[in-house]
């Protein structure tokens, strides 16, 4: 115990933990999310291979926002990490 | 291994203190534009030579935001700013992956510690040139609504009053609404700097692990990366732009 304690914390490792388990935990949303935003694109153009371009625009739309929160803890590790 | 989220000073002009991304940018912007110039200069009925290059470069990206708008007219009043974003963030991405970027440098002296300190960086890769574009981008979309609603019709998009058809929701709704648009410029910037800062990351480690071949699919991944940033960015300039113009009442909802 005294051992982990001692491991957790120096300012040094308690960095690359929290950096860590920042980008890991919220990779796990947005993964989820753009996994159901092109199944159900997907499955719209097959539906309708007619409105391909237009659902494939709104598609790409809606990864971008869903991506973009990823982003965003991205960003708090690389701070975390580098400064 | 040096990897630093701020871009590094490299020299100041008075008080001013000029970035290696910095340099980069206003390279790039003045390539580009000397490019345009240079190449559409006498304009032949039949384009010959590198005005088709640029002929085919406006041609595809008009098409590509009348794809969106579906209106030609505002699409042509779109295209200098978005394409301007789309062609600025392609060739500032794909300058950062140029070899020499962010490895040749000078040695210095920070906090005790040498560092090196490149003397080229992708301008994506810096807080501050995101910003600095999606705060144009958000402007210029407030800017166009106001041009074609007019500042009380634009007004009446975020201040709806609570005696008005959907009473309070829509008083509220509207206050999100004016919300969102700060929130835009951020999830602009950060969108931008976060994949392109962290493609950096990405290709140094790699590199600094095993520096022949192995980091080439990489590389290819931050071209693809580049180019899908840019496009998201005017993309998303666009859509933004369309619901600005677009009134109350009208639009395809």
């Amino acid at each position: 115990m005294e051992g982990v304690q001692q491991v957790l914390g120096s300012a040094d490792n308690a960095k690359f933990f929290s950096a860590a388990i920042a980008i890991a935990a919220a990779a796990l949303g947005p993964g989820l999310g753009i996994g159901y935003l092109v199944s159900k694109g997907l499955e719209s153009i097959g539906r309708n291979p007619e409105a391909h371009s237009k659902i494939q625009t709104s598609m790409i739309l809606g990864i971008a926002f869903t991506e973009a929160i990823a982003i965003y803890a991205l960003v708090v590790a690389l701070m975390i990490l580098f400064k | 291994m040096e990897i630093s989220i701020i871009a590094e000073k490299l020299f100041s002009i008075g008080g001013f203190s000029v970035t290696n991304s910095l340099l980069v940018a206003v390279t790039v912007a003045m390539a580009l534009g000397l490019a345009i110039i240079v190449f559409s200069r006498n304009p032949k009925e039949v384009p010959y030579g590198t005005q088709n290059v640029v002929e085919s470069v406006f041609e595809g990206l008009l098409s590509f935001i009348e794809s969106i708008t579906h209106d030609r007219k505002q699409a042509r009043d779109f295209f200098p700013l978005v394409a301007t974003i789309f062609l600025f963030v392609l060739f500032s991405n794909w300058s950062g992956l140029l070899p020499g970027a962010g490895t040749i440098g000078l040695n210095e002296e920070h906090a005790g510690r040498v560092v090196t300190v490149p003397f080229l960086r992708g301008p994506a890769a810096d807080l501050n040139m995101t910003v600095a574009l999606s705060l144009i981008s958000v402007l210029s979309v407030q800017i166009f609504g106001i041009v074609a609603l007019g500042i009380r019709g634009y007004a009446s998009k975020f201040l709806v009053a609570p005696w008005k058809k959907p009473y309070v929701i829509g008083t509220v709704v509207g206050l999100l609404e004016l919300i969102g648009e700060f929130a835009k410029i951020l999830s602009f910037s950060f969108r931008l700097f976060g994949n392109v800062f962290a493609g950096e990351v990405l290709l140094t480690v790699m590199l600094s692990l095993v520096p022949y071949f192995v980091p080439l699919p990489f590389l290819l991944l931050e071209v693809f990366v580049g180019v899908v940033q840019a496009a998201v960015f005017s993309l998303l300039t666009i859509v933004f732009l369309k619901m600005a113009v677009t009134g109350h009442g009208e639009g395809a909802h």
